[in-house]
């Protein structure tokens, strides 16, 4: 490590200044508000609030429907999680075998990722628009009459549809610079070792794509709890009644449209413990198998 | 163990690049080839179209009786050391070392006992838990020739294996490498740019220049009768003295030098003379000689390199260390030394001087073996 000298002992603190105040004003205050005021009782229209203790996460953890989309929330990110990951990377390592005009596949492939979540949502909600959406018409070809924003599970498969399009480029981009990172003389010696391609792929390829995958899946199990915010608001247009939604949603939906602030606290406080649990799994048992070279 | 037959080989990449033009070499049971020349000349291409890492755009290679263009680098019972080692980094050196045997499905115990063998025959033994980024730069090396070992392939295809280590370490692994194929019999086929490796290495020398073959030889072969300007300039070191000169009848003059060649008249007019640093020496009292304004000298310890103009022609002599030296020394060159080539093709005038009595001047004489394209 390089030592810089400054001339003042303020100084450093004075350039760290900008960075520490936009995580403490944007991170540190709305955590600390969140966990304060899930410990009280909001008057709906403002008139102050009453301490409760724990009960408002009593109330989460005890209503029936906090549970059920818990249990969404569960499946809906696993599904996201496992099929964008997969995707991208098939789709990576298909555009790392191309040879003539690899360019404009992976700059088609890639805009995808320019589309902004609600603008992802709406384009998601045309394509499966009762009257207009052509995945509604070839479902129905199948036989499915699908009823999205009617039916619950055919607005989850959407919704799960979307999110996963949405997140694929972002994972493709970043296996494909993976894969690029591969050394090639490494695959042509596995080449040698090995006639299986495939194998070859999961013995060789694969084990050395694993920081990235690492990576992903965090940012990815992220992009599920949270990031899909835009789209399922979209596709429930601000009115989930009996449709699928995610833990992140509810906090919306409580908080905003049914003015429980202390409820919607809770469950932005009980989100944050699950992330920081799931953070820190992450990284104790999966960081441990991935190789770093 | 098998021969190795290049037939006619050329790649032409698309755009119409030639990088390998017809080549030809036939290489017997466990034999130890060198390709050798200067970067771009398609020696690694070429090594690469017998791995099968690269298409064969024409001609035919056959390794053992079989024609293997369309066979998969897996099915070609070849083995490859890669420059910088291509090492699995997720894999201990044991891993490393089973890999190829364990997708071959090769039993376990034999798997333990060739990685055990391999391990011992290059001291492995104590790193086979560690993974490669573990290694030193020799050791890794070592791996990647165990890596070729445990198999036992037909073949050894070695791509520069040597320029990543530094000059110790690679005159050190020269000598296990060259070890190693006589003990093992295994067919080889080596890439350098290094004359020098090049030169200890080799049972048969392949020097390339712009994808075609200027010689094939003996390492002393190529060395005593270099077939090209080309091939006396990159084969041996200090390079070939290369000075324009000209042949009348048996008299040559080089610049204000004059030789007499004893009857010897490979051609007349304007030539090449190839003079080899190392024949040139001080000339004794009334020896037919010529006189080298000094420039500048090199000590090597051993020897000392004497740069100089000999009229208004750079020459290079390698002169004993003790030699006295002054603005001028008056140097002397056996006739039978001097090698002509043509101007216009570079190509080699002649066998030399048919005189000496020394015995190796006499081998060289009776089993010449000039590739001309």
């Amino acid at each position: 490590m390089k030592r810089v000298q400054f001339s003042s002992p303020y100084l450093p603190y004075v350039f760290l200044a900008p960075q520490l105040a936009v995580i403490v004003i944007f991170f540190y205050w709305p955590s600390v508000q969140a966990i304060q005021s899930s410990f009280y009782l909001e008057d709906p229209f403002g008139f102050g609030s009453t301490f409760v203790g724990l009960s408002n996460y009593a109330d989460a953890f005890a209503s029936a429907e906090y549970g059920r989309i818990a249990r969404f929330t569960v499946v809906f990110t696993g599904l996201v999680t496992f099929f964008s990951l997969s995707l991208g990377l098939l789709l990576a390592v298909k555009a790392d075998a191309v040879i003539r005009g690899n360019a404009a596949y992976k700059t088609l492939l890639i805009s995808v990722y320019t589309i902004a979540p609600p603008v992802a949502g709406l384009i998601g909600m045309m394509f499966f628009d009762q009257h207009i959406g052509p995945f509604v018409k070839i479902a129905a070809f199948f036989g499915w009459e699908m009823k999205v924003g009617l039916n619950y599970v055919d607005t989850a498969f959407a919704m799960v549809v979307v999110a996963v399009w949405k997140q694929i480029p972002y994972n493709f981009i970043f296996f494909l610079s993976g894969l690029q990172s591969v050394p090639v003389s490494v695959r042509e010696a596995a080449a040698i070792d090995c006639r299986s391609g495939f194998r070859r792929f999961w013995t060789v390829v694969l084990p050395l794509l694993a920081p990235t995958a690492f990576f992903l899946l965090v940012i990815n199990i992220t992009y599920s709890l949270f990031d899909t915010f835009g789209i399922i608001d979209v596709m429930v247009k601000d009115k989930a009644a009996n449709n699928p939604i995610t833990l992140v949603y509810k906090v919306y939906m409580d908080g905003f449209r049914g003015n429980d602030i202390g409820g919607s606290s809770a469950q932005s406080v009980i989100l944050m413990v699950v992330v920081f649990v799931l953070t820190i799994l992450q990284f104790r048992f999966i960081e441990r198998r991935v190789h770093y070279t | 163990m098998a021969t190795i037959d290049i037939n006619q080989v050329s790649k032409i990449y698309t755009g119409g690049v030639t990088a390998v033009r017809s080549v030809d070499i036939n290489i017997a049971d466990g034999e130890f080839i060198v390709l050798v020349g200067p970067s771009g000349c398609g020696k690694s291409t070429l090594l690469r179209m017998v791995a099968g890492l690269e298409v064969i755009s024409q001609g035919a290679v056959r390794i053992g009786d079989r024609v293997v263009n369309d066979v998969d680098p897996a099915d070609r019972d070849i083995a490859m050391v890669f420059q910088n080692y291509a090492l699995y980094p997720h894999m201990t050196v044991y891993e490393n070392l089973a890999y190829g045997l364990k997708n071959r499905g090769t039993p376990k115990a034999e798997i333990a006992e060739r990685v055990a063998e391999a391990a011992r025959m290059l001291q492995l033994e104590p790193y086979l838990e560690r993974r490669p980024r573990a290694l030193s730069g020799g050791q890794r090396q070592r791996v990647a020739m165990g890596r070729a070992i445990v198999r036992k392939p037909a073949a050894f295809l070695f791509d520069e294996p040597l320029s990543n280590l530094d000059a110790k370490l690679r005159v050190s692994m020269r000598g296990e490498i060259k070890r190693l194929q006589r003990r093992l019999g295994t067919t080889s086929i080596y890439v350098t740019h290094d004359q020098l490796e090049a030169m200890t290495l080799a049972d048969r020398l392949v020097v390339l220049n712009g994808g075609q073959i200027e010689q094939i030889g003996a390492p002393l072969e190529v060395y005593h009768t270099p077939a090209s300007t080309f091939v006396a300039s990159f084969i041996g070191s200090p390079a070939m003295n290369l000075v324009k000169g000209d042949l009348h009848g048996d008299r040559l003059a080089i610049g204000p030098a004059m030789f007499e060649l004893g009857g010897y008249a490979p051609a007349s007019g304007p030539l090449t003379v190839g003079l080899r640093a190392e024949d040139l020496r001080i000339a004794r009292e009334g020896e037919v000689s010529f006189a080298l304004r000094v420039d500048y000298v090199e000590e090597l310890g051993s020897q000392r390199l004497v740069h100089g103009t000999l009229g208004d022609q750079p020459l290079t002599a390698a002169l004993p260390p003790e030699t006295a030296l002054g603005d001028a020394i008056n140097l002397a060159i056996p006739p039978d030394r001097l090698h002509f080539f043509a101007n216009e093709t570079g190509k080699r005038i002649g066998n030399g001087l048919p005189a000496p009595t020394t015995p190796a001047a006499e081998r060289l004489g009776a089993g010449r073996l000039v590739a001309h394209r």
